[in-house]
């Protein structure tokens, strides 16, 4: 098989809207069994009441939010080592995705945090590496904004990924090491008890339905970028 | 390929030299950014020692940001970038070298007046050479992760700003390493560990930056 056959705005244009409506339509429906498993079936959490329930958003938001800026820094590495245009055109249409969960991870986790921590904001590592996370997406959506050059847009914002993805771990552990020495006023984020099975299973799908979306609407933007760059 | 980086550093010196007002500049937003925040928080003497580390931090980030954005500026105005690119020498070496000439216009003067801030704090006399030594470690890391930022923005529109976005992120850690380093050392741990973990970003960075550089500034000048 030819893996390259699909690199190529053309062919991936007709393939891209074949397959969208239907990752689209495998969303809408994990999503649904999700939210019905999470609010419905899975038992009122004995510690935190029904406010846990928000998790079923804000893990996969925040397990998504992070994977989406991997899969763009291999997208933008591909572009960069074969010299692909669609490489680029998937980073592009990644960025405003991952943006998004990393916004959403953080709004859902200050909702959470204002019951259960008494305020809506901790210098917490994760929260802290996850707000620097969204920096990183902004400085990539506006690096590339700012470049009228199509191509030279892809692939200065494909070494500013790369750069961005051997630095995140490095800001993680520093913010986690940064948050062990101020220790005086945080809260500890770490839940105790294991998972039930029927909170896992929510949080399960809803991660999967939160897949099949970014997939979706990736390829949807895709389709409007090798559009707008190809007429 | 040694007596180009040479040539370079050398060069890159001389010009600052000639325009002794834009190295000022930068030192002088130092003093000031570094003196506003007493006048914004108050003098209590306490608060003053806790914060002052991350202030003269933070306050020397800025300032060797703002300097970045004439790191390529001039050499792409005139050509000379692109003779660079152009010539024998490996284009990483002339990077690292570019970067090398920043850091000893801007960052280590940094290094060389903070303790003079640092009084300014009423920070105790031991903690001073910690402070000093995380700042000499740790703004050549700045300076060549800046040079990356400088290079993807050069002759791109609002460049001086769009710098600062990108940038900043990735200062995160050493700003965490070199305020945390002053911070142990002040809480009696000493600050040996941050100050060698500085000093492990700063090889890594001085291995990794100069091919992103020289990356950044082919698909900048094609």
């Amino acid at each position: 098989m030819n893996w390259f056959w699909y690199a190529s705005p053309q062919t991936f244009y007709p393939l891209a809207g074949r397959v969208a409506p239907w990752f689209g339509g495998a969303a809408l429906l994990l999503a649904l069994a999700g939210l019905y498993t999470g609010f419905f079936v899975a038992p009122t959490d004995a510690q935190q009441g029904e406010v846990y329930r928000i998790i079923y958003i804000h893990v996969p938001a925040a397990w998504l939010s992070m994977f989406i800026y991997l899969v763009m820094a291999v997208w933008a590495a591909l572009g960069l080592a074969f010299n692909t245009r669609l490489s680029g055109m998937m980073a592009t249409a990644l960025a405003p995705t991952g943006a998004l969960f990393t916004f959403i991870a953080l709004w859902t986790g200050s909702l959470w945090g204002r019951p259960t921590w008494g305020t809506y904001w901790v210098w917490d590592a994760r929260l802290t590496s996850e707000l620097v996370l969204l920096f990183l997406y902004f400085g990539f959506i506006a690096l590339q904004a700012a470049i009228d050059d199509p191509r030279r847009a892809d692939r200065a914002g494909a070494l500013l990924a790369i750069v961005g993805a051997v630095n995140i771990p490095i800001i993680h552990y520093s913010v986690v090491w940064w948050n062990t020495l101020h220790q005086g006023a945080s809260v500890s984020v770490t839940k105790g008890a294991s998972m039930q099975s029927q909170m896992l299973a929510a949080m399960l799908l809803m991660a999967l339905a939160f897949w099949m979306y970014s997939i979706a609407v990736t390829l949807v933007r895709v389709r409007c970028i090798i559009r707008e760059r190809e007429g | 390929m040694l007596d180009a980086a040479l040539c370079v550093v050398r060069r890159d010196l001389l010009l600052a030299w000639r325009r002794r007002g834009d190295v000022a500049t930068a030192l002088l937003f130092f003093l000031i950014v570094a003196s506003l925040f007493p006048l914004g928080i108050g003098f209590e003497p306490n608060l003053l020692r806790a914060i002052a580390p991350g202030v003269i931090w933070v306050a020397a980030l800025l300032s060797s940001m703002l300097s970045l954005s004439r790191l390529f500026a001039a050499d792409h105005a005139d050509g000379t970038l692109e003779q660079l690119l152009l010539g024998a020498s490996p284009l990483g070496v002339i990077a690292a070298a570019k970067a090398a000439a920043h850091w000893i216009v801007s960052g280590l003067p940094l290094a060389l007046i903070a303790p003079f801030i640092a009084l300014q704090y009423d920070m105790p006399g031991e903690l001073t050479p910690v402070l000093a030594l995380s700042l000499l470690l740790g703004t050549p890391v700045l300076s060549l992760i800046g040079a990356i930022g400088a290079a993807l923005t050069l002759g791109v529109r609002g460049g001086g700003i769009l710098l600062s976005l990108l940038v900043l992120p990735l200062y995160v850690p050493v700003l965490i390493l070199g305020a945390g380093s002053v911070d142990m050392a002040a809480a009696g741990m000493g600050g040996e560990g941050q100050l060698l973990l500085l000093a492990a970003l700063l090889v890594a960075s001085c291995a990794f930056a100069p091919w992103a550089i020289a990356t950044a500034l082919r698909i900048s000048m094609e």
